[in-house]
């Protein structure tokens, strides 16, 4: 097997838990589509256009209670902010790609796919076909969206609640930021992100969350810039 | 505005968003300074935290830290396995069925 095949296939590895918290979400969101009075092609083809699971609930919900489309617009986009974090989060070990490598690994850029190839990123560093790494983790959770997406629209949400499948995507990101906890500004960072979370929880369009992680942002750095170089690299 | 123009349009600037460091970043075009370069160090723990957080302790919308909030429970369950073992399956295994012996019996 070739370096890039082997790669993909450990990105499409790294995403397989995420993706079981994953499918139970784009159930419900073909359903609520669904619902809210969206035809059938168009709720496939959000999953594709805009591939953005919070968004993509925001929006049937918004459509549901006819809401003029500029709205939608901002909000998609407020929503989907948070993405600029990892956009820069990975940036310096994606810049010696073609363009064409970038337009397609921004597409695929969530949540899900952006955790465990940063994880990679700062184990192994940069080599030749470590990108291929976030492909394949990108490329399963796309595949995974879309068909979730169409038995949510075709059978509705056929998964009980009662099973807790979506519990798995906090359990996963817990498997992964555990591990990162090595040094005292990375705990702050993590601490003080989750708390402020907590406290900005009932702000709209998911505004909460890019707070608190600015605010774990900054402390980090903060706390980062004044302890001694050495300690703890 | 029809749903599709607003796909298209939420489409565009979300990739939008998503392609934009990516661009600006890259070798040449704009050098990323060095406080920033530290600061990127950490956004995984802090955006993780933040997604965590509320699914942990937000039940129904409400705040919840009782040892009744059977997500959180399993959760800090499934912290310590993963601080301890450092294993990922392991803590989503154990923490999912902590949670499925929680809501049975708990």
């Amino acid at each position: 097997m070739s370096e890039a095949t082997k790669n993909f296939w450990a990105g499409v590895r790294a995403e397989i838990p995420l993706l079981i918290g994953v499918f139970p979400f784009g159930m419900i969101y073909g359903a609520l589509a669904l619902n809210a009075g969206i035809s059938k092609l168009a709720s496939q083809m959000m999953s594709s256009i805009v591939f953005a699971g919070s968004s993509q609930f925001i929006t049937t919900q918004l459509v549901g209670d006819a809401a003029p489309g500029i709205v939608i617009v901002l909000t998609i986009a407020v929503v989907n902010l948070r993405h600029m974090l990892y956009s820069a989060s990975l940036a310096p070990y994606l810049s010696s790609l073609s363009t064409r490598w970038k337009i397609i690994l921004s597409y695929l850029l969530t949540d899900e796919a952006y955790a465990p190839t940063i994880l990679q990123y700062e184990k192994e560093g940069v080599q030749r076909f470590s990108h291929w790494f976030l492909l394949g983790a990108g490329f399963a959770l796309w595949f995974t969206w879309q068909v979730s997406t169409a038995l949510g629209i075709f059978l509705g949400a056929a998964i009980p609640d009662s099973w807790s499948l979506d519990f798995a995507l906090p359990l996963t990101f817990i498997a992964m930021v555990v591990p990162m906890l090595k040094n005292r500004p990375a705990i702050a960072a993590a601490v003080s992100a989750g708390i402020v979370a907590l406290a900005a929880y009932s702000l709209p369009y998911g505004l909460g969350l890019i707070l608190a992680a600015i605010v774990g942002i900054l402390v980090g750095s903060f706390l980062d810039g004044r302890r001694p170089s050495m300690e703890g690299l | 505005m029809s749903i599709w123009l607003v796909m298209l349009l939420g489409g565009l600037i979300t990739f939008g968003i998503r392609f934009s460091l990516i661009y600006l970043l890259a070798e040449g075009r704009v050098q990323i300074p060095d406080g920033v370069r530290r600061a990127l160090h950490y956004v995984p723990p802090a955006v993780l935290s933040a997604l965590i957080f509320p699914d942990l302790f937000v039940s129904r919308d409400i705040l919840d830290i009782s040892l009744g909030n059977h997500r959180l429970l399993a959760g800090l369950i499934a912290i310590s396995v993963a601080w301890f073992s450092k294993n990922t399956l392991l803590t989503i295994l154990t923490g999912m069925l902590a949670l499925t012996l929680l809501q049975l019996f708990g």
